[in-house]
């Protein structure tokens, strides 16, 4: 049993960056944009969290622990958003294929986070890896009660604060998408953009605040990856697959956000259950880290095969919208 | 016209721009990308504190400094231009394969797998055309796999392509397992690095040469396959209007398997090049990430073959560029990616002062102007 609440603890600690990633992409698919920059904004989401903490460590009173988490959580919400807005401004406005300039945000952003991450210590001539030790703590900082309620408490009360953030705004998101006059809007949007407009939706403007909403949401994915997962430090190669086992998550999720928590805990399990197997040979643990995308595949494939209307992706996903063409 | 009529006048109007000549399209994408070459210089001025012009004459130097790199480069730029040639058929069909990454690997690993298990003892002619057989057919099938479900459920294939990636990531780290050498490296090695069996043979002592020829020729092949065949033909209809293709009889389906399948051929062929002509090693690395950037080579190149040359020259030259400045300056190696990434983000945007036109209010009774 305690090996167990192990593995689904460590399962969890590895979804909820793939969640944060996919709700954020959720909501940006949901207003007909394909985003691929994913990966890379998660990577930017990151680098700007530890690039503020680390000024903030230098120079500030860390003392103060509220001020430890909220510094590096604005400016990683900061990044995430100018990339978002490079990424809206070029598909929205400038009306470009969504599919390259997603793949160009992703070099981009993988570029700034390993560039600052790599020559941050080169740069400001300290020597040493960029290591934020007492805010990374701040982060993982755990509810107090949680060591009292022995493997219950450890399962459920033992994360730091970003986890519940995580599980909350998939809540949110999925409430907001079901049942409210914006969310429902945005899924117009989606479906269908000249039919919105039609009825009198601005399309530019909810394909706007979609991506930016998104794409901050998505951000958060890195910061959790950067402070609670590695507790503040940065590792180039680290984050590896992990933008782009979000969006695969987002079709697990048949794009409910509600779904993601619970497709989000079972990536997590996916991805390291060859440790906790035990007794594998090195090429069957390749097998097994294949897992994630190859169910993402089956998801995909039944979906289509079984045409359920309300598991589809949104209809004019990927197409940019312009008004005058029919 | 009253005057409410006037104040809904939007003040820019967007509309389509069919009619602008080819030359000034070009001049604009040329504008564009100077223009991010003087923000490339303010970046790399507020990260370096160098002259940027001596910051350029270094890339020019990392480029062309010597035969040996030129020889580099033209190899790099013919990999890359191979797999967004692959790439194009699909594309131009609005076919969304982002699995090129993927397809190269199969092809390299099946090539990988000839030249282990029959590098030493098969005729090399023969092992030859086994691997070109075998690496095409594993690109092919690679490829495939989605196009059969976009062809009869529909299936999403940008998102089932981009997974695919992945899943031959690992089929290549699989194999590794079983191929490395020496044992506990976690890396293949050089594959026959005594006997050289099923490597590609050096022409003219240049051991790129052959790989940049049958580049090259492919190059003309696709364009001239897509311009005057009667493939290319339904694949500019499907990729139009699907519903055309129907009206005029084009077996939508048939089309889609058979590009997919001449797609992902191609990219085995670019496996092949770069396991037997190049590294003469397979890791998940080979394909290095190409089978993305060659999207935007294919897409930047508005799928023309020959001006994917120019493309992919800009690409890699500045990717190159940007890795000498990077160890010369101490400076980590992704400031060649910030850099690409900043000069595509401005050709990109410069597509839409190509394709829409903006027409501004004008004051007179609020009429658009022409």
């Amino acid at each position: 049993m305690a090996r167990f609440v192990s593995f689904f603890t460590q399962a969890v600690i590895i979804g909820m960056p793939l969640l944060y990633g996919s709700v954020g992409e959720m909501i940006i698919e949901k207003s007909g944009n394909l985003n691929l920059g994913i990966p890379g904004i998660m990577y930017v989401g990151g680098i700007s969290g530890i690039l503020g903490g680390y000024f903030f460590e230098t120079y500030g009173n860390t003392s103060n622990t509220f001020l430890c988490i909220l510094i590096p959580f604005i400016c990683s919400l900061a990044g995430s958003l100018i990339m978002s807005l490079i990424y809206s401004f070029l598909t929205v406005t400038l009306r470009a294929n969504q599919n390259v300039t997603g793949l160009v945000l992703t070099t981009f952003g993988m570029g700034i986070g390993s560039f600052i991450g790599g020559s941050l210590s080169s740069i400001l001539g300290t020597g040493t890896t960029v290591s934020l030790n007492i805010i990374g703590a701040c982060f993982k900082k755990s509810l107090p009660f949680a060591d009292n309620l022995g493997l219950f408490g450890k399962a459920f009360f033992s994360y730091g604060f970003m986890t519940y953030l995580a599980i909350a705004v998939a809540l949110v998101a999925g409430y907001m998408l079901r049942k409210t006059r914006v969310g429902l809007n945005l899924k117009a949007v989606g479906e269908n953009p000249a039919t919105a407009d039609a009825a009198g939706i601005n399309v530019i403007k909810y394909k706007y605040g979609a991506t930016c909403v998104g794409g901050a949401v998505a951000g958060l994915g890195g910061l959790y990856y950067v402070m609670e997962f590695i507790g503040g430090t940065w590792s180039n190669a680290g984050f590896g697959d992990r933008g782009w086992l979000a969006i695969a998550l987002v079709i697990f999720a048949l794009w409910k956000p509600d779904l993601g928590i619970i497709g989000s805990i079972l990536f997590g399990g996916l991805y390291i259950v060859y440790m906790f197997i035990g007794g594998l040979p090195r090429s069957s643990q390749e097998i097994f880290k294949m897992l994630p995308y190859v169910v993402t595949i089956l998801v995909l494939i039944i979906i289509s095969v079984r045409k359920k209307r309300e598991n589809q992706p949104p209809a004019s996903l990927g197409v940019s919208y312009f008004r005058e063409e029919r | 016209m009253s005057k409410k009529n006037m104040h809904s006048e939007p003040f820019i109007r967007l509309s389509k721009n069919n009619a602008m000549p080819m030359w000034k399209g070009w001049l604009i994408r040329i504008a564009a990308v100077a223009f991010a070459f003087i923000v490339c210089a303010f970046v790399i001025v507020m990260i370096t504190d160098l002259n940027p012009i001596e910051v350029y004459a270094a890339m020019i130097k990392g480029n062309f400094g010597s035969s040996r790199k030129i020889w580099s480069l033209m190899q790099n730029i013919a990999m890359l231009l191979c797999i967004a040639l692959a790439v194009t058929p699909a594309y131009k069909m609005k076919f969304w394969n982002i699995g090129a990454e993927g397809q190269v690997l199969m092809g390299g690993v099946a090539t990988a797998a000839c030249m282990i298990w029959f590098g030493n003892s098969m005729n090399p002619v023969l092992l030859i055309i086994l691997m070109t057989v075998v690496s095409c057919a594993a690109g092919a099938i690679w490829g495939l796999i989605p196009a059969v479900f976009k062809a009869y459920f529909n299936t999403n294939e940008t998102l089932f392509t981009l997974m695919m990636n992945y899943v031959a990531m690992q089929i290549v780290s699989y194999c590794v397992c079983f191929w490395e050498n020496p044992k506990g490296s976690n890396a293949v090695g050089i594959i026959n690095s005594a006997s050289n069996g099923g490597w590609l043979p050096t022409l003219g002592g240049q051991k790129y040469l052959l790989n940049i020829l049958i580049v090259l020729a492919l190059t003309v092949f696709m364009f001239v396959y897509l311009k005057y065949s009667k493939h290319g033909y339904e694949i500019a209809v499907v990729g139009e209007s699907e519903n055309t293709a129907r009206y005029i009889g084009i077996n939508v389906k048939k089309v889609i398997l058979r590009t997919m399948a001449l797609s992902g051929a191609m990219c085995g062929v670019a496996g092949l090049l770069l396991v037997s002509g190049t590294n003469h090693t397979i890791s998940s690395e080979t394909a290095g990430g190409r089978g993305f950037t060659a999207i935007m080579v294919s897409w930047l190149a508005k799928f023309n073959p020959f001006v994917m040359i120019i493309t992919s020259f800009l690409i890699v030259f500045f990717d190159r560029g940007a890795s000498e400045i990077a160890t010369r300056f101490r400076l980590d190696e992704s400031m060649a990616d910030i850099l690409t990434g900043i000069i595509l983000f401005f050709i990109i945007g410069s597509e839409f002062f190509i394709n829409y036109k903006i027409n501004f209010r004008s004051k007179k009774n609020g009429e658009v102007s022409k």
